[in-house]
């Protein structure tokens, strides 16, 4: 394999781990306040790249962009408030119901209010055919972008975590969730802002990558998936892992190409989940005492 | 008081079994199973608006013989198992007379022997040529057959000297068909395949196959085939990989929302199409221009979008099905008897001739290269 063939490879797994593992540090995110899965994170990311793409023709693209990330994060908190939020002491398995309920609400909603037809957001530098050479692979400016903003994400979200005083809370309700509340946290809205932060970085997640993927009502589950492939491979909860395994699974899945048909990417993927699930549930980062204190 | 209100339900139910079956006996059921959602949805969603504006001009002109025509749509989100229920829902609880579609050539070769039992007559919108060779009694389609594509793009390609090229098909009935018949026929036409991969529909990012068949040097042009998005990320990913080899898409490529979603990147592009995505540039005097003028204005101007092929496909079996029921009224073994004595009827995809033996009725002229020039599409006058 050249030089050539293999940076090309190497930038093809990278833009894709790096989506994964956004969509995974969403699952995260609120695995960590609630305990539960939340499979509406992939419409989070549809959300986020198709209301960008409906305001752009009434602002310039970054005010576009954000205006799409706070509506999201609004949306966000909205399916907390409305539906999480009054369970006393929910069931896992019924918790899990009602995010996939959620998940197909959404996307039917998005089906009637944008159509089927899919859209993409313009590049954010040049158009689809500028191309930059490194090491003599030629790739999209739009990659970087991706990798970019991505990498940018997981370093706010780390600061915010160990170095202001919400975050902390946060991880505390994560910790232990009525010693939170005997030290006067309100993990109630804890919970809502695990929500609004997940639906904020799938969003934007959502429209750096829609002008390489394009934004469809339906990307979410797709994206739910791998997401949540990465979550448990990385071990349920810790966000940091999700980007070494979300990297991992994309690179793997862009260098299989060169072994097997395109057309077992997925089935890659997959193949992963059932292992890790098998052999190590608890995540290649995860430890097996911490996962044996959790609920699942 | 009481007896009088139950007296009262009772008329009304007497009254209502009166009404509702004269009522059904006078419109003429036909039936159609699309993608209007999911991954062909580029396909379904134009298909489905077509039939209910033409359905609603029939009716407004009278209907077919003086009855009206009532429509059933079923959505099969381009998913066969949907497509094989809603076939038997049509034909065993509607009674339709006909169906129209499906969209994909998947779903269509899935419900293909349904028809054949159930005595139903099918017009597909759907392009393989499995589905109408070898040829099934009760089974039609209407957009040109796959192996003229392939073979109009080969001619092309042999003025260009190309002579290696790679296939990329999507996972899809379309897309495999489509391979077959261009790995089937390449020889013929002295044309090596040295690449071929298949991708999954949904794929949003082909970066990585593209730089695979990039590395193969020999390869002077690729060839993709398939129906889904999948066909603008082609573009993209290539023209990024900074590789400008020529592209040739098939007759899946005629929609200009595909052209939008690739912008810059599907300048170039060259594919087999019907002749609505030029009528305008056609001479005055054509046998089609008139009929695509008229469909491309009022579609434009109901929907607020542009017209495609596709929707030019369910147009076609409209028309086709529409002439049949004219001579034929409601008997479904003589609507079938009636498509295949249908000659020179001209619709968007070209000009209709059924026989026995040949259920498409379309010949390869109905084909015209096609390229996109500044986000539009003009026919090819070579490079």
């Amino acid at each position: 394999m050249s030089v050539e063939l293999f940076v090309q490879y190497l930038f093809a797994g990278i833009t894709y781990g790096a989506i994964y593992a956004i969509v995974a540090i969403g699952f995260n995110i609120i695995y960590n306040t609630t305990g539960i899965i939340n499979f509406a994170q992939g419409e989070f990311v549809m959300l986020g790249g198709m209301i960008s793409i409906s305001l752009l023709p009434f602002m310039p693209l970054y005010a576009a962009i954000a205006l799409a990330v706070l509506m999201t994060m609004l949306f966000g908190a909205l399916l907390e408030i409305c539906f999480i939020r009054w369970l006393e002491s929910p069931g896992v398995l019924r918790m899990i119901i009602i995010t996939i309920g959620l998940s197909i609400l959404t996307r039917e909603a998005a089906l009637h209010l944008w159509g089927e037809s899919i859209r993409s957001l313009p590049y954010f530098i040049g158009d689809e055919i500028t191309t930059v050479a490194i090491l003599g692979a030629r790739i999209s400016p739009q990659v970087l972008w991706v990798i970019a903003v991505c990498g940018l994400m997981v370093l706010f979200l780390s600061v915010f975590f160990q170095a202001t005083s919400v975050g902390r809370e946060m991880k505390a309700c994560a910790a232990n969730r009525r010693a939170a509340i005997l030290c006067g946290i309100n993990t109630r809205n804890m919970v809502t802002l695990s929500f609004m932060l997940s639906a904020g970085i799938g969003a934007l997640a959502g429209c750096v990558m829609s002008p390489i993927t394009s934004s469809g009502y339906d990307i979410g589950t797709g994206l739910a998936i791998k997401g949540f492939t990465v979550a448990i491979l990385g071990g349920l909860g810790n966000s940091m892992a999700a980007v070494g395994a979300g990297l991992l699974l994309g690179i793997l899945e862009a260098f299989s190409i060169s072994v097997v048909p395109l057309a077992f990417k997925d089935a890659i993927a997959i193949t992963i989940l059932l292992l890790i699930l098998f052999v190590r549930p608890h995540g290649l980062f995860g430890s097996s005492t911490a996962a044996g204190l959790k609920e699942f | 008081m009481k007896h009088r209100s139950v007296l009262f339900v009772i008329a009304v139910l007497v009254l209502s079994l009166a009404i509702i079956p004269a009522a059904s006996a006078e419109t003429i059921k036909i039936g159609a199973i699309l993608a209007v959602t999911g991954p062909a949805s580029f396909l379904g969603g134009p298909e489905a608006r077509t039939l209910e504006m033409l359905v609603e001009q029939t009716n407004a002109a009278g209907g077919i013989n003086g009855q009206k025509v009532e429509l059933i749509i079923k959505d099969s989100g381009a998913n066969p198992e949907k497509a094989i229920s809603f076939a038997k829902q049509l034909i065993e609880e509607e009674k339709v007379v006909v169906v129209l579609g499906p969209s994909t050539s998947g779903e269509t070769m899935k419900i293909k022997k349904i028809f054949e039992e159930a005595g139903t007559p099918l017009v597909s919108c759907a392009a393989a040529e499995v589905i109408v060779n070898p040829v099934a009694q009760y089974v039609f389609k209407t957009p040109q057959k796959d192996s003229y594509a392939a073979q109009k793009i080969f001619e092309t390609m042999k003025t260009l000297g190309i002579s290696k090229i790679a296939v990329l098909a999507g996972n899809t009935g379309f897309g495999k068909a489509g391979k077959e018949q261009l790995i089937k026929l390449a020889p013929e036409m002295g044309i090596t395949v040295v690449e071929a991969e298949v991708y999954d529909a949904k794929s949003t990012d082909l970066s990585a196959v593209v730089a695979k068949i990039k590395a193969n040097k020999d390869v002077q042009a690729v060839v993709n085939w398939s129906i889904v998005p999948a066909q603008a990320i082609v573009a993209k990913n290539m023209r990024q990989a900074g590789w400008d080899v020529p592209l040739f898409q098939s007759h899946g490529f005629g929609n200009i929302k595909y052209v939008e979603a690739a912008g810059a990147a599907a300048e170039g592009i060259i594919f087999p199409a019907g002749r609505l995505l030029v009528a305008e540039q056609l001479p005055t005097g054509h046998p089609q221009k008139a009929l695509l003028m008229e469909y491309i204005a009022a579609y434009e101007s109901k929907y607020k979008e542009a017209a495609s092929t596709f929707g030019g496909h369910a147009y076609d079996a409209y028309i086709v099905a529409k002439a049949a029921i004219e001579k034929a009224g409601t008997d479904k073994a003589k609507i079938r008897d009636e498509i295949e004595k249908i000659k020179n009827l001209p619709g968007t995809g070209g000009i209709f001739s059924f026989t026995a033996d040949d259920h498409n009725g379309l010949d390869i002229d109905s084909f015209e290269m096609i390229t996109v020039k500044d986000g539009q599409f003009v026919p090819y006058k070579g490079m």
